[in-house]
């Protein structure tokens, strides 16, 4: 496979691009595997890629019911930060972020990971004292963070509603190593390195059961046939959404776990606009906007507030988004819709991921990315193939996992209580 | 959009009512052991497919609703009173709508 380089763009140039090979291969299934990851998203993507790059597993399939980076790795806004602040959550987030920093070069693969900062506007003293103990706590543990008082807010976005008497803007809480990066090239370099590494990526193969030996996994079936796995074989779900579904044909009952809408937009392309991700969040409100790189002002809210399987959103939710849209930033009163998404997420009862092991021997769990998954696939594939290979989890993920609730240690950003579509 | 056929008020937009949950979470009595009150809180079936789930009609009778809906088509099965005694008042008044049909 080739290495991507500046020569080779030359050189692929001069012969008039024709050289270039299939980034990763089509891989058909094989009867056998030793390790099977379901689920060809950011998630199951980075832990095939880490399983085989930091600890040296052979023989691993990702599978994936539809197309690689289909799911919600392609029904995201693209935001990458780690403003969080609860034990367990922060070094996590930390960590994923720095893995973005390299992730360009990590992968041989351009992610455009842009850090633009990340700009949560403040309304209300109570607002802004709550950032300064997340921002000082962010500093304290090895992140950047800063609060903006009005005037240098105004100096990076002079364009924002400054004079809304309702919601007056009286800061900002500041990210500036969070940014956004091209959602679609953080799957198609996974895979690429992945499938360097010899990684079989097998599309269009739904899981449709899990075949279990007592209390380990034996074999799954899968539309395009059954895989087994060996003795020493080792099963990995990354399926956000449909996790439970899995859950349930794996014959283990009930999770902490509901399946939400949350939709995105993105608007027809503008000149440069916003240099930022800006968000807006007050008196119920919930907006995060930046633009991409063709110029569309990308942007999404909250969650669409009832279950759903459904891959597609709903009315009342668009026109809440649209609202916050010209209320933060009226010049876009004018701007055409392009297109919107919805994708289904996990959303736990505490707002927080689950790593762990489950009741089976050999079955892994990588669920409950509730809204933050996009900016969390680095770290968590690290640390679910770091879970997979070793068989316990890392200290970092110690508390990401089923039994929490069990023992009252819930890692509650938000302050919401057991409701999953809270966590937003 | 989803409509929801309130039995008071007749069919109307999903914007006019609020989500509760799902409907067949059963709280234990107050003694119960943890066990059965962490997974009466906690843990969820999370159906694909018809599930009982509960809706408030805010903007409209304020009700409490239960409603038989299809998590991955939106189709609505069935709505009655949440409350039993309403439900009974309703039936037994031979309203068709207290079934949602």
């Amino acid at each position: 496979m080739t290495r991507y380089s500046a020569w080779s763009i030359f050189k692929n140039g001069l012969a008039g691009q024709r050289n270039w090979r299939r980034a990763w291969r089509d891989a058909e299934p094989r009867a056998h595997y030793d390790i099977i990851i379901v689920g060809a998203g950011l998630h199951g993507l980075a832990t095939a890629y880490y399983l085989a790059a930091n600890h040296g597993a052979a023989n691993i399939a990702v599978l994936e019911k539809g197309w690689l980076g289909g799911g919600n790795a392609g029904r995201n806004t693209t935001i990458v930060r780690s403003n969080y602040m609860m034990p367990g959550n922060r070094p996590f987030y930390e960590h994923s972020l720095k893995l973005w920093e390299n992730l360009s070069h990590e992968l041989n693969y351009n992610v455009m990971f842009s850090q633009r900062a990340h700009i949560t506007l403040l309304h209300t003293p109570a607002a802004r004292d709550a950032a300064a103990r997340r921002y000082n706590t962010m500093r304290l543990t090895g992140s950047d963070g800063e609060l903006w008082d009005l005037d240098a807010l105004k100096r990076a976005v002079p364009h924002l509603n400054y004079d809304n008497a309702r919601f007056p803007i009286i800061g900002a809480a500041v990210q500036r190593r969070a940014g956004t990066a091209r959602h679609d090239a953080v799957a198609w370099g996974y895979a690429r390195a992945a499938d360097q590494l010899g990684v079989d990526i097998i599309q269009n193969c739904e899981v449709t059961g899990i075949t279990r030996d007592a209390n380990r996994v034996s074999a799954v079936q899968t539309s395009r046939g059954p895989i087994r796995i060996g003795n020493a074989g080792k099963v990995g779900l990354a399926v956000a959404g449909n996790t439970s579904r899995l859950w349930a044909m794996a014959g283990l009952g009930k999770l902490p776990v509901e399946t939400h809408l949350l939709q995105a937009f993105v608007t027809e392309p503008l000149k440069p606009l916003l240099d930022q991700v800006v968000v807006f969040g007050v008196g119920g409100a919930h907006f995060y906007i930046s633009q991409s790189d063709k110029g569309g002002m990308v942007f999404g809210g909250d969650l669409d507030w009832y279950k759903s399987y459904a891959q597609r959103g709903n009315l009342p939710a668009v026109q809440d988004v649209a609202e916050c849209a010209t209320s933060i930033l009226p010049c876009l009163g004018r701007v055409r819709l392009l297109r919107h998404w919805g994708g289904v997420m996990d959303m736990t009862m505490d707002g927080s991921p689950f790593i762990c092991k489950t009741p089976l021997a050999n079955l892994y769990l990588n669920a409950g990315w509730n809204y933050g998954g996009f900016k969390a696939s680095p770290a968590s594939g690290w640390y679910f193939a770091d879970l997979m290979a070793n068989d316990r989890p890392a200290p970092v993920i110690a508390d990401f996992d089923l039994g929490r609730f069990r023992h009252g240690v819930n890692i509650d950003e938000r302050g919401a209580g057991p409701d999953p579509k809270l966590h937003g | 959009m989803i409509r929801i056929p309130c039995p008071f008020c007749g069919e109307r937009d999903h914007s006019e009512f609020a989500y509760g949950k799902d409907a067949s979470v059963q709280y234990p009595p107050l003694d119960a052991p943890l066990e059965d009150w962490h997974e009466a809180v906690f843990l969820r079936d999370n159906i694909r497919g018809v599930q009982l789930e509960t809706w408030q009609h805010l903007h409209g009778c304020r009700q409490w609703l239960v409603v038989e809906r299809d998590t991955a088509t939106h189709h609505i099965h069935s709505v009655r009173a949440a409350h039993p005694g309403v439900a009974a008042v309703l039936a037994g008044a031979g309203n068709d709508a207290g079934s949602g049909k």
